[in-house]
């Protein structure tokens, strides 16, 4: 069952808002894709993003893996546990496995993305 | 697939990436055992009163140095030295063999070979639909076959075979692999091999034995720096630009490519296949450019991390003078130039085993 309390976007990402931020991470279903993760590019805080745009990688032994940005905003904070624990992503990807906060630059944005019914549906196919 | 595995497609088949997680595969086949279905390997068989001149003539080792139960690392090389495929030579009798092939070059090969047989004694059959391939390799992988064969596979030496049943289905074992652990490869009738499986999973089983795919098999494989066709080793690579000097026969009077492969043993190359560790944390693969002060010199031919080291290591052809362990280049990596250095290879080497076994 994936997570209500966020959203999802096509490209596997998820988006939890709290207020004016948000944290963003890969779903489950790209981590196993990916299969066993070795290293994380985490962004750099100021970063600016743009719906789509790169914020780093998620590179596993068998695969690299661009993580978009699913809205646009500012990064304010990135997963520095994920440095020396890369693993973290496959273990926990919805908890401790979160990628980056970004500081929304229109929070109504997130209304797009698909909710956990429309997500489980995506991927069934 | 009814053990959870993770599927992909390659070359024609469908088969498994992965089980429950690459890493975990890779290190039991080091530390335990692993169980591969590779059945999607071609097989050729070549009979006939010129089996044994045709073979010395389209590959470069010398296959006359096999007798009966003796296998043999081997190449089809082209006019120019270079490689059609790398490939294992059986010989079953004096003019009985059983060649083993790329599953992505198998109609190539097949093709290849037919046609140059048109002039000697000879057939060439495609058994590839006969044979389904099991790989039992690892420390413990004895351990775990010998209850289901009725002989004892201590005295079944290094890069030699035998015809046994495996759980009483009639098969042919060798002691060889492409995992640089101990281990055994067992060609069983097609229609066996599933049931096969379930067996050798679960003999194996007090041993630790876990199943594993096509991503630890990639891993294991590069950490023992063997060759992967359409990576490493290809029509444009010659066989001792590739570092497989050692399978090139001089003393076989003719075969195809032997001018080129004989200067190149003499006189060097002007470029080799060496293995590199990258400095950093991003992982070089196959198609990325090598680099030399911002000029390209060579590409990754494969590439990835290593579960056994945990470093990211790789092969590339890089020029001769650059090729020494020691020497600095950037792999690009996404538009970066990441830190690599050439490192002497096999990048792991099992270690020598503590208990009395058999030969090596």
């Amino acid at each position: 069952m994936y997570p209500t309390d966020r959203r999802y976007s096509k490209d596997h990402e998820w988006i939890a808002v709290d207020g004016q931020v948000a944290l963003v991470g890969i779903t489950d279903f790209a981590q196993q894709e990916l299969g066993d993760i070795v290293y994380v590019e985490l962004p750099q805080n100021g970063q600016q993003v743009k719906v789509g745009d790169v914020l780093g990688t998620i590179e596993s032994v068998k695969a690299v893996s661009e993580i978009l940005a699913p809205v646009a905003g500012t990064v304010v904070d990135a997963n520095q546990e994920l440095d020396g624990k890369p693993e973290t992503v496959n273990e926990d990807p919805h908890g401790s496995g979160w990628y980056c906060k970004l500081q929304l630059a229109d929070a109504a944005e997130v209304d797009s993305l698909l909710d956990a019914e429309a997500y489980q549906k995506l991927i069934a196919e | 697939m009814n053990a959870g595995a993770k599927m992909v497609s390659f070359g024609g088949w469908h088969l498994p990436v992965h089980f429950g997680g690459l890493i975990e595969e890779h290190l039991a086949v080091r530390a335990r055992a692993g169980l591969f279905d590779v059945s999607h390997m071609g097989e050729a068989a070549v009979r006939g009163p010129q089996s044994l001149e045709f073979l010395q003539r389209v590959t470069c080792n010398d296959v006359g140095s096999l007798s009966p139960g003796r296998v043999q690392y081997n190449a089809l090389t082209t006019q120019k030295g270079t490689f059609v495929d790398d490939l294992l030579v059986y010989r079953l009798a004096a003019d009985r063999f059983l060649l083993v092939i790329n599953a992505a070059c198998t109609a190539k090969d097949l093709s290849w070979l037919r046609s140059l047989a048109e002039e000697f004694e000879v057939e060439v059959e495609d058994e590839s639909d006969r044979w389904a391939q099991l790989a039992i390799q690892g420390p413990y992988a004895a351990e775990a076959l010998q209850p289901l064969v009725p002989r004892p596979l201590r005295e079944l030496g290094y890069y030699r075979f035998i015809h046994v049943d495996v759980d009483s289905v009639p098969c042919l074992v060798s002691r060889t692999g492409y995992t640089g652990e101990r281990g055994f490869e067992i060609y069983a009738p097609a229609g066996e091999a599933a049931r096969l499986w379930e067996v050798l999973l679960d003999a194996g089983a007090a041993h630790g034995l876990l199943p594993v795919g096509l991503g630890a098999r990639d891993t294991l494989r590069l950490e023992a720096k063997l060759a992967l066709y359409g990576n490493d080793i290809d029509e444009t690579t010659t066989v001792v630009e590739a570092d497989l000097g050692w399978i090139v026969k001089p003393q076989k009077r003719e075969f195809l490519g032997r001018d080129v492969l004989i200067r190149q043993l003499e006189g060097g190359v002007s470029r080799k296949l060496v293995g590199f560790e990258m400095l950093g944390r991003r992982v070089a693969r196959q198609g990325h450019p090598a680099r030399v002060d911002g000029r390209t010199v060579g590409r990754v031919t494969s590439g990835s991390y290593s579960p056994t080291l945990k470093k990211n290591i790789g092969l590339a052809y890089l020029p001769t003078e650059l090729s020494r362990p020691g020497s600095g280049f950037q792999v690009e990596i996404r538009g970066r130039a990441e830190p690599a250095v050439v490192v002497p290879t096999p990048f792991y080497k099992r270690p020598k085993r503590s208990r009395p076994a058999g030969n090596e």
